[in-house]
Parts: C-alpha cells; sequence; structure tokens
C-alpha cells in the first residue's frame, strides 16, 4: 500500500438536478502508483475528466460536488484539506496539464513570468534562482532557446510549444504527481507523437506518477503502464496495460479496444480506379485559395495566407479518396472551395465536367444535386429549432420536390441511417452526437447527389460511435455508388473508408496513391513521420500479426 | 420549453413584477369603462386631497388625478409598445443584413447606426418631436428613431455568430436562397437576445415618452403620466400626490418591466446564472 501516491477511495461526485444522471463519478476506487503511468480510458460522459478535476478540488461547485469518498495522498484526505492546505499541495506536490494549452495559459502574461509565478507561489527562491530554475524546465521540455520562449507570449509559440509550457509549468516543482487531462487531444498527430515521447522519457528521469485521461487507445497503447477503464462513472476494468489492450476483460473494454480503427489500408474494389471509367467524376486543376487578413487597424499591408496552393486531384465514379493532413494543411479550405461555401482564387473545378470554379452562388444552385457535403459538427450542423424531418427534406423543397414526397423520402432516409423514421418529428438536441451525425448523413443523401464531401464526419465521436458511422457510410456508398471526398487527420480512418489517398501539407498534395501502396511504402518524408506518428502503432501491427497468424 | 416557463414564473420578482403589469394593462385596456368621462374634464374644485370625493384628489384645474392615470396607463404602454415594436423591426432588419451580408453593406449600416448612437438620444427624440410637432404617432416616430442602434447591434452581432454555424453552411449547400436562410434558419436562433432586449426596450420608451409629455412635448389630446407630473410640479409643496402618484406609477411599471426582462435572460440562459 505505501506503494501508492494517490489513493482514490469509493469517490461518488454528484451533478446537478437538471443532469441526464445522478452521479457523474460513481464510487471509483483507484491507485496511482510511484513511478508509473496510469492511462484512465473513456468515452466522452464517462466522468473522468470529472474524477480527475475532483482530485484538486476544481470542480464546480456547488453544482457539481463530491458526496462521498476519500482522496488519499500522504496520508491526509485532499477532499478535507482547508483551502490553504489544497492551496499548496496544487501545483507543488500535484500538478495539472488540461488539454487545451490556449486556454490554460493567460494571454497576457509572457511564459516565462507564468511558470516563474508557480515557483513564487511555493517555494521562497530569490528571482534569480526561480529564472535559472525556469530555464533549466524549458530545457527540460525541450523548448527551442528557452532564453527566447521565457519572453514569449501563447500566442506566439505552437500549440505544441504552449503544450510543453504546460508541462514545463507542471514539471517546475518536482510535484509527485501530474494529472493529465487528455493533453494531446488538442494536437496535430505529429506533435502528439512528440508530446507522448516527452512525457514518457521525462516521466522515466524524474520518477513522478502520471494520471494520464485520453479517450484514444492508441494513446495508451504509447504511455501507459497500467490502465484503467470507464464508463458512465463507473470503473468497469483495470489491470497491466498489456494484458488489457490484449486481452480485455469487460465487454465494453472489448467493444472499445475492437472499435479502435485499425491500420490495415483497404485494397482497391476490382477496376474501380478513377482513370478506367472515362472521364472523373469531379477533377480539381490547379485550385488556389489565399486568404488576406487586415494586418493591423492602420496597417496598409494585408497579411497574406496561402491555405491552397495549386491543388490537383480527380476522383472517379464510385471512388473514394481521402485527404490527409494536420490542421492548417488546407484539407478544409480546399473542400469548402469545392462545394463553393469559399472561392477559389484560381485553378478550375470540374464537375461532370462543366468548370464551377468562381461561380455565385445562385449559378451553383444546379450542382447543388450532384454535390453534397457531410458537416464535422454534429451540433452545430443541424438547426436546434427545425425538426429532423424538416432538416432532411429541406434539400429536395430547395430543389422543388413537393412537400408530402420529399417527407417521405426523409422518413425512408432515416430508417436507412439506422434510425426510427418517427425521429423525423423531433427536434435534434434529443438526439445523441452518433445520431445527429446520422442525420447530417440523411441529409446530405436526400438531394441523391453522386458525390459526398465529408469534412472530418467522425472526428468529433467516441470511438465506438465513429465506427459504426463509418461502416454506415461504407455501406451507403456501396448502395448508391456514391464517390466521397473523405477528409481527416486520422490516418486509420482514412485507411478504413478510403481506396485512394492523398497527403496534403501547406496547401499542397505531396502524395497520393493508393491506400495500400502508400501504407506499404510512403515516399514522401512527411507521409513518413504521419505514419510513424500514429498513436499505438507498434500496438495495431502487433494484433494485426496476430490475428493472420490465427 | 416547459422548463423555461417553470423557471421564469419560480422567480418572485418575475411573478410579482408580472402581477403588477398585468394589473396596469387591465386597468389601460378597461380604460374607457373605468374612467368614462375624459381625463380632461374639469370635474371638481382644484387640489381637493386624496380619500375624498375623488380617491387621488384633484389637479390644479380641478381634474380627476385617478382618471387621468387610467387614461395615461393607455397612452404611456400604447406609445411605448408602438414605438419598441417599430424599433425593433427595424433594428433586426437593419441587424441582420448587415450581420449576414457582411463587407461594404455591414460597414455602411453599422456606421449609419453609429450616426444614430452618437447624437444624445433625448436630445434627438426633443428635435424630432419639435420637427414634427407633437402628436401621438410623433412619439412613436421619435422614440423609435433614437432606440432602434441598440437592437440592430445585438441581431448583427448574433447573426454573425450564427451565419458561421455548420447548419447555415449547410442550407447554402442544399442550395436555399439567402432570404430564406436568413429568416428561417439564423433569426429563429436570435430570438432569445431580441426578446430580452426588446422587452428592456419598452422600459426606457416608457421613461422617453414620461420626459417628452413632462416637458410639453407629448400628444396634446392624449392624458399621460409625464405631463401629469409636468403640470403638478409647480405645486409640489401644497399639493405632493399630484407629483407623487404618477411618478410612483411610471417607477413602478419600468422597474417591473426591467425585472420581466432580467427574468427571461436568466430563463432564457440558465446555465449563464448558474455556473
Amino acid at each position: 500500500m505505501s506503494d501508492a501516491v494517490l489513493a482514490i477511495e469509493n469517490l461518488t461526485v454528484a451533478l446537478p438536478s437538471w443532469a441526464d444522471r445522478a452521479h457523474a463519478v460513481d464510487g471509483v476506487s483507484l491507485e496511482v502508483l510511484r513511478r508509473e503511468i496510469l492511462c484512465v480510458v473513456g468515452e466522452s460522459g464517462s466522468g473522468k475528466s470529472v474524477m480527475a478535476k475532483a482530485i484538486l478540488r476544481l470542480l464546480p461547485e456547488p453544482h457539481v460536488r463530491v458526496t462521498g469518498g476519500r482522496v488519499m495522498y500522504e496520508s491526509q484526505d485532499l477532499l478535507t484539506l482547508p483551502p490553504a492546505g489544497i492551496r499548496a499541495i496544487r501545483g507543488g506536490r500535484i500538478a495539472m496539464i488540461f488539454q487545451e494549452p490556449m486556454v490554460a495559459l493567460n494571454p497576457l502574461m509572457t511564459v516565462g513570468r507564468q511558470t516563474d509565478e508557480i515557483i513564487e507561489v511555493h517555494t521562497a527562491l530569490r528571482p534569480a534562482q526561480r529564472r535559472q530554475r525556469v530555464i533549466e524546465v524549458f530545457g527540460d521540455v525541450r523548448l527551442p532557446e528557452p532564453e527566447r520562449i521565457l519572453k514569449s507570449y501563447p500566442h506566439e509559440l505552437s500549440g505544441g510549444q504552449r503544450q510543453r509550457v504546460m508541462i514545463a509549468m507542471a514539471l517546475a516543482l518536482e510535484p509527485a504527481l501530474i494529472i493529465a487531462d487528455e493533453p494531446t487531444t488538442a494536437l496535430d498527430v505529429t506533435t502528439q507523437a512528440q508530446i507522448l515521447r516527452l512525457l514518457k522519457e521525462l516521466q522515466a528521469r524524474h520518477g513522478t506518477a502520471i494520471l494520464f485521461i485520453t479517450h484514444d487507445f492508441g494513446v495508451v497503447a504509447e504511455i501507459a503502464d497500467r490502465v484503467a477503464v470507464m464508463r458512465q462513472g463507473k470503473l468497469v476494468e483495470q489491470g497491466q496495460a498489456g494484458d488489457v489492450l490484449e486481452r480485455p476483460q469487460h465487454a465494453y473494454t472489448q467493444a472499445l479496444v475492437a472499435a479502435v480503427p485499425s491500420l490495415s489500408p483497404r485494397h482497391l474494389i476490382g477496376a474501380r480506379s478513377g482513370a478506367a471509367s472515362g472521364r472523373p467524376l469531379l477533377a480539381v486543376a490547379g485550385v488556389s485559395k489565399t486568404y488576406s487578413g487586415r494586418g493591423g487597424a492602420f496597417s496598409l499591408r494585408r497579411r497574406r495566407v496561402p491555405a491552397v496552393a495549386g491543388v490537383s486531384l480527380e476522383i472517379g465514379k464510385g471512388c473514394s479518396l481521402a485527404l490527409v493532413g494536420e490542421s492548417g494543411s488546407g484539407k478544409s479550405t480546399l473542400a469548402r472551395c469545392i462545394v463553393g461555401l469559399e472561392r477559389a482564387d484560381g485553378g478550375a473545378i470540374l464537375l461532370e465536367g462543366s468548370d464551377v470554379a468562381g461561380l455565385s452562388r445562385a449559378r451553383l444552385r444546379p450542382y447543388r444535386k450532384i454535390l453534397q457535403m457531410i458537416f464535422q459538427d454534429p451540433f452545430a450542423s443541424l438547426n436546434p429549432r427545425w425538426r429532423v424531418g424538416d432538416i432532411i427534406a429541406q434539400g429536395p423543397i430547395v430543389n422543388g420536390t413537393p412537400r408530402k414526397t420529399a417527407h417521405e423520402e426523409a422518413a425512408e432516409l432515416l430508417r436507412l441511417v439506422g434510425l426510427d423514421p418517427k425521429a423525423a418529428n423531433r427536434y435534434p438536441h434529443e438526439f445523441s452526437g452518433g445520431q445527429r451525425q446520422r442525420i447530417g448523413i440523411a441529409r446530405a443523401l436526400a438531394v441523391k447527389p453522386k458525390l459526398i464531401i465529408a469534412d472530418e464526419p467522425v472526428s468529433a465521436l467516441d470511438v465506438s460511435v465513429q465506427k459504426q458511422v463509418l461502416e454506415l457510410l461504407d455501406d451507403l456508398r456501396r448502395a448508391f455508388d456514391l464517390s466521397m471526398l473523405f477528409i481527416t487527420h486520422d490516418l486509420r480512418v482514412a485507411a478504413h473508408v478510403c481506396e485512394e489517398i492523398a497527403v496534403m501539407k501547406d496547401g499542397v498534395i505531396v502524395e497520393r496513391g493508393a491506400t495500400a501502396d502508400v501504407f506499404a511504402k510512403p515516399r514522401h518524408e512527411y507521409t513518413k513521420a504521419l505514419l510513424a506518428a500514429v498513436p499505438g502503432r507498434d500496438w495495431q501491427l502487433k494484433t494485426l500479426a496476430a490475428r493472420k497468424l490465427c | 420549453m416547459q422548463s423555461f416557463w417553470r423557471r421564469f414564473f419560480n422567480n418572485p420578482r418575475v411573478a410579482l413584477s408580472l402581477v403588477w403589469l398585468t394589473f396596469i394593462v387591465a386597468v389601460a385596456v378597461a380604460a374607457p369603462l373605468l374612467a368614462p368621462t375624459s381625463p380632461f374634464a374639469i370635474v371638481a374644485k382644484p387640489f381637493s386631497p386624496p380619500f375624498g370625493e375623488f380617491l387621488l384628489g384633484t389637479d390644479s384645474l380641478g381634474r380627476s388625478l385617478l382618471a387621468g392615470l387610467i387614461h395615461g396607463a393607455r397612452t404611456s404602454l400604447l406609445i411605448a409598445i408602438l414605438a419598441t415594436l417599430a424599433a425593433v423591426a427595424f433594428g433586426t432588419c437593419v441587424g441582420a443584413i448587415a450581420g449576414f451580408y457582411g463587407g461594404i453593406v455591414d460597414d455602411l449600416l453599422m456606421r449609419i447606426s453609429e450616426f444614430f448612437q452618437t447624437i444624445p438620444s433625448f436630445i434627438f427624440a426633443i428635435v424630432l418631436v419639435a420637427i414634427l410637432a407633437p402628436s401621438g404617432s410623433s412619439l412613436v416616430i421619435a422614440i423609435a428613431t433614437v432606440s432602434w442602434p441598440p437592437i440592430a447591434r445585438v441581431v448583427r452581432g448574433e447573426v454573425l455568430t450564427i451565419k458561421a454555424r455548420e447548419f447555415v453552411q449547410a442550407a447554402i449547400v442544399a442550395g436555399q436562397r439567402d432570404m430564406p436562410i436568413l429568416v428561417g434558419q439564423v433569426l429563429p436562433n436570435a430570438l432569445s437576445p431580441l426578446i430580452v432586449t426588446g422587452s428592456l426596450l419598452v422600459a426606457n420608451a416608457i421613461l422617453i415618452e414620461s420626459a417628452l409629455s413632462f416637458l410639453g412635448l407629448g400628444a396634446p389630446d392624449l392624458m399621460s403620466w409625464g405631463f401629469q407630473i409636468g403640470a403638478g410640479r409647480a405645486f409640489l409643496r401644497d399639493a405632493w400626490w399630484l407629483v407623487t402618484v404618477p411618478g410612483v406609477a411610471i417607477l413602478l411599471t419600468v422597474l417591473s418591466i426591467n425585472l420581466v426582462g432580467e427574468g427571461l435572460n436568466d430563463a432564457l440562459n440558465p446555465r449563464l446564472r448558474d455556473l
């Protein structure tokens, strides 16, 4: 028992009366051992973040409050400590790293001063010594030129650098335990891989225990010593990382592990490559888009940001192409140019042979029936004040289908995407994220398009739901012989749904080919880096190999 | 929606305010029945104190204060509500178009609304009434003219954020035209701040109307609370009730409307208040 840094005993956290369940955390007991990384895994709403916040008493009381249990740290209960006592522990003995470093850092203070402040509050060190210590920890987390970074404001740093600063702040006082709440979720894959490597290395060097909250089993495979799986506030399984990942006991864990999209690429189906079927459905040639913003109130020079710089691609009938890239690579801008939400500066967008680039909204209207879009955020993409049936029937009605027929078709579409046709009379807020995304898919299909552009359609969903939605998309694609341009940042998802893949970086396509070929023999450096950065890659390859043996 | 009404009515301040407002509206509607004679008719000797022959006494010309108060409620509420409706309608149009189209249209419309906001609103209202000649309709026009810019700004801000949401983009991709998108998709989602701002505007309109009437710029043929205070202010020492009673009526009504507006805000955005 003496080996535990932190012992959570029977912790229960109550939710306010308007929430959908009574307890966010329900009787959870956990121990974080010395020198280990314990991963708490769960889908959204599993209570994992609330549990982490409860440890340091950061809950939004009185609405969300602890109603039972103890959190023992060095034989004192953190939940009953007086305010001064818990303040000494926060930051000093137990530090926390948050998900979104841009929000967690104060935008008006230099990051050096923010780190310095922590040392100032907790120790009696003199300014010169503190500065020395800050430079030391900045060097520790591999920030380039610590002296310069010290004087930077958060907005001057990249996302990865900001998260490194957060880690430096957590490390500044050599805490016994670091609580990391989804610290890499907001980062790009390559940055995420670097941060995970850094955390593991620092943990080994300093011997700090880490309580790591995540939803991604890939991340777990990369970093965890032990794993605890949470579902709806309850702990369903815990054990050594290897055991849980390879031989999950609980049915829920098994489902979660199975839902992680596998890295095995799809193969081309028959002779369905774009070139074979004559004229491609969509051909994009040399499209570019540069955003220009005002530099400042009085600046004459305009800031120009090239988002897409001369991209060409084509999609044949019934083919699907995954456009993969990290944030800022221009993949979404390209999609918005193709559907006409954004006007391309140059180049041609040929839809069934006719150029739609630069057409006005009114002139584009006839082409809407060929081309539809599925959006990323299932919560923002449905009008909260419209009934589901009206949302789906909207497109056909605009295009001249009689109202009654359109609604009948909407009910049919709902059945097709796996929802009850009666759902047509309800409002979007009555549905879960996955169900809403199904409604979004039904809406896109309503005008019977030939090409669907899906902009990160599953990135806002939990893995288990993600899998179902991807399977649905796949089935529908076959059933309607649809072409699809699938935009994603996740190579695993791309591998799962598309036969062809195009990798985009800084506004240009750096590599393009059949998914299987790209995965087997990536040619461009960046593609190699992306593939190497996929979290849990080794674990997946191992399980794949094991499966093949069977 | 049910929880909205529960939150709204369970607020004691809202409940009390609603009781008062219901009372005032009932009085205003039933004014010809409650006080059949003209409020300008001389009915007794001047300065008779309250609780005599007339419940609230008479003014310097011998007109019943109560009759004036009853008809005044009618004038004040009618002018305030009409002016607010006009301001909300105009402000919503301007704000929605500015927010939805952006660019030069936005710049132009917002500079115009700023032009209106830079003129001290009450002085502007006085000038407008003076130019248009005092009457009920010119009061409505003057109050609406000085009240629409805040509405336009609120609506523009809401439209700007809603326009960026994906369901609006989905409507564009579906091929819907601009006006149906603006009216059918965007504006319904901007309703709650609009309702709150609009309700607070009614209180403001009552105050402007009273102040204009106090200065003698009200509608000459309509009795109003501001006019009563203006007429009674010279006799404050001898006949305190002439000023106090309509003053309290204005105070309670404006306070009630503000509390209801605040209650609406709390009920429409429950999380904002709780967390």
